[in-house]
């Protein structure tokens, strides 16, 4: 494993501020916002004031996403980010004395970020994603910390982890950081522009796009290529490869397109949902036109990397002649009306099944989502009006679903691998916290 | 079985030129797997936008009273919007409305909330009182006359003489399936249905005993709605508890 991989590591597959997932489907997408929109975002970007910019930082980082929760005072903490080893709270980062870091430096908050120790001198958990973080220059650290500072407080107490033994003894955090974690920045490489420079830090640190977009191993680790796709089993999602073209890799994207991408979540060929349509609606949406190019080009460039072996049946999981007529008839009454009966779609608003990469994943589990619990795009300044697609999960049982998300792939998914009654039932919880 | 909305939108796709050329087009140049440009344009109307909402709570949110999912069409906006941002928010549990709405913004909720308002479609009929004319009795004089000696206000004095909600927030309480109405009471007891504070209706369901909300909800549910079913205009100059989200 490289380096590099190594340094994307993050406990878990974690929470709401990286988690990356999108199905990809077919239409044409709006562009970034307005032209005021823009300038106003630009001017906070490049701002001298460090609270400006640290505002602007904030939301590239998408700290909010975890360290506010729902319907709470914003980055007033206690949002619960669930991880295969138990239950993560996230803190209170307003500036408040008694519970919040009121009484922090910026040497304190530096440490936090850079070296994942909190002021105490205690290991901090790698839900909080230091891995990536440790890589940020200390500037933009000060200016996250100076915007922090500004907030106002917030007298909300830190909830205590909820980890299962033996994940909750401290000195297996401890062998976790002399494994997984290596501090240190991230220099820029001379022999790259300065868009795919940025587009780097932005990826690979300040975005933390491999806390969820890279595999991780048993113990939490990275365990595949960097942003080579990853599963993230508390949530029941699928973050696909940023790397594999026929899963999310940008390889047949302009870098224009993708950057539209990014600011709407809705494209000719792909609509976030899930955990993506919140980093598309909560963070991206926010960045400059400029950032987003460069995290397109940085993403384009990525090597290719070998995708997990996709659409061959899996023994004893073969859908049944039965079940894809059932599927049909499903999709015919249910689906067709809005995805046209060739699948065409209605671009952007009503994707697209016919070529669209979510049905081809090696993982149905998107497939699935879609299919139980529909949903709508991201609200974003381009699209601030989504559509949403009805949930079927109410009216079919695990049988039904099973056979119409087989009959999917096997129709639009280049012959995927069919799924089971059991794959559906696992995934009827819908993972709001 | 198709909504009228996705039959009309059905339609417009198939009459449109530019979506037969595409077709043709793909056809021609034998594109696999590559999306056929110019396919159909989704309608720009809330109603198609929304099918999300209408897939479950029927066309136009007319849902019928032999099911669960309650009916929107026709409650008053700022009680819609109200329980839009309580699911958002995660002031009610309910992870499939909270899912749907997760993220949207506060203008669209809105924006949804008139456009059910504004939907009037017919009440069909209820269905037959599930309870015993005793106790369907008992359930009438709670919801008319209260209970005093209990504290427990008449539902009249809040959701109208009529029990059509009243503006802008009050929602009616006809046309409801009993078992939605029985698992709202539950809900409030629980503490998993909250509202903005002071939470006046959590006060009175934890005032109630099983029996008396059993009385409720039977009578509530067998009651037909009439034809021009709508809110009153205005609160009551008076209610009997403070309940927040009412913008007064």
């Amino acid at each position: 494993m490289s380096p590099r991989a190594r340094r994307v590591a993050g406990w878990v597959a974690l929470g709401l501020a990286g988690l990356g997932l999108s199905a990809w489907l077919d239409g044409r997408g709006p562009g970034p916002g307005a032209a005021t929109d823009r300038d106003a975002r630009a001017d906070r970007a490049a701002s001298p004031d460090p609270v400006a910019r640290g505002a602007y930082l904030a939301l590239a980082g998408n700290c909010a996403g975890c360290h506010t929760a729902r319907g709470g005072a914003p980055y007033a903490g206690g949002r619960p980010i669930a991880t295969p080893f138990g239950t993560i709270h996230a803190s209170n980062l307003t500036p408040d004395a008694a519970t919040g870091i009121g009484t922090w430096t910026a040497d304190d908050f530096a440490r936090a970020m850079h070296e994942g120790r909190s002021r105490d001198g205690r290991a901090l958990y790698p839900a909080f994603p230091y891995t990536d973080f440790t890589r940020l220059a200390r500037a933009d650290v000060d200016a996250l910390f100076a915007y922090l500072r500004s907030l106002p407080p917030v007298d909300a107490p830190n909830r205590p982890h909820a980890l299962r033994f033996p994940w909750s003894l401290p000195w297996l955090l401890d062998a976790w950081r002399l494994a997984y974690f290596r501090p240190g920045r991230l220099e820029s490489d001379p022999s790259r522009d300065a868009a795919w420079n940025r587009g780097a830090y932005l990826v690979e640190a300040l975005g933390h796009c491999g806390a969820c977009h890279t595999a991780r191993d048993a113990l939490g680790g990275p365990s595949g290529p960097a942003l080579g796709g990853g599963t993230l089993a508390a949530q029941g999602w699928h973050a696909p490869s940023l790397r594999d073209d026929a899963e999310g890799g940008l390889g047949p994207w302009t870098v224009e397109a993708a950057a539209a991408w990014l600011a709407t979540g809705l494209d000719a060929r792909a609509v976030a949902t899930g955990p993506m349509a919140r980093v598309v609606a909560d963070s991206l949406q926010h960045l400059t036109p400029d950032d987003l190019r460069a995290m397109a080009t940085y993403l384009k460039a990525l090597p290719g990397a070998a995708a997990p072996a996709r659409g061959a049946p899996r023994a004893g999981a073969g859908a049944g002649d039965a079940a894809l007529a059932l599927g049909e008839r499903l999709y015919r009454e249910r689906c067709e009306d809005c995805h046209g009966p060739g699948g065409e779609g209605g671009p952007p608003h009503w994707p697209a099944l016919a070529g669209n990469r979510t049905l081809a994943q090696a993982s149905p589990v998107n497939a699935i989502r879609a299919v139980l619990h529909g949903g709508f795009a991201p609200a974003t300044r381009g699209n601030p009006r989504p559509y949403g697609m009805p949930p079927s999960g109410p009216e079919l049982d695990d049988r039904e679903a099973a056979a119409l998300v087989s009959w999917l792939r096997a129709t639009w998914g280049g012959g995927a691998s069919p799924v089971d009654a059991r794959e559906v039932n696992a995934l009827r919880p819908i993972p709001v916290e | 079985m198709p909504t009228p909305a996705r039959r009309t939108a059905r339609r417009a796709r198939a009459r449109s030129p530019a979506r037969r050329i595409a077709t043709a087009l793909a056809i021609l140049l034998g594109i696999a797997g590559v999306p056929a440009a110019g396919s159909a344009v989704p309608p720009d109307t809330l109603d198609a936008r929304l099918l999300a909402c209408t897939g479950c709570h029927g066309p136009q949110g007319r849902s019928t009273p032999d099911g669960y999912y309650p009916r929107i069409a026709g409650k008053p906006a700022g009680y819609l919007f109200n329980q839009l941002l309580n699911f958002r928010d995660g002031r009610r549990a309910a992870p499939s409305m909270t899912w749907m709405v997760d993220g949207l913004p506060d203008a669209y909720l809105r924006e949804i909330a008139e456009h059910f308002e504004a939907s009037r479609p017919p009440y069909p009929p209820p269905p037959p009182p599930a309870a015993p004319p005793a106790t369907l009795e008992r359930g009438r004089r709670l919801v008319v006359d209260g209970d005093p000696a209990r504290g427990l206000p008449a539902c009249v004095a809040c959701h109208g003489d009529a029990l059509l909600g009243a503006q802008p927030a009050v929602p009616g309480l006809l046309g409801l399936p009993r078992d939605y109405l029985n698992a709202q009471f539950g809900a409030w007891r629980e503490g998993t249905r909250r509202a903005m504070a002071p939470d006046c209706m959590a006060t009175v369901a934890r005032r109630l005993a099983p029996e008396d909300v059993a009385a409720i909800t039977a009578w509530l549910a067998a009651r037909p709605v009439p034809a021009d079913a709508r809110a009153r205009d205005a609160l009551p100059a008076t209610l009997p508890l403070e309940c927040g989200g009412l913008g007064r």
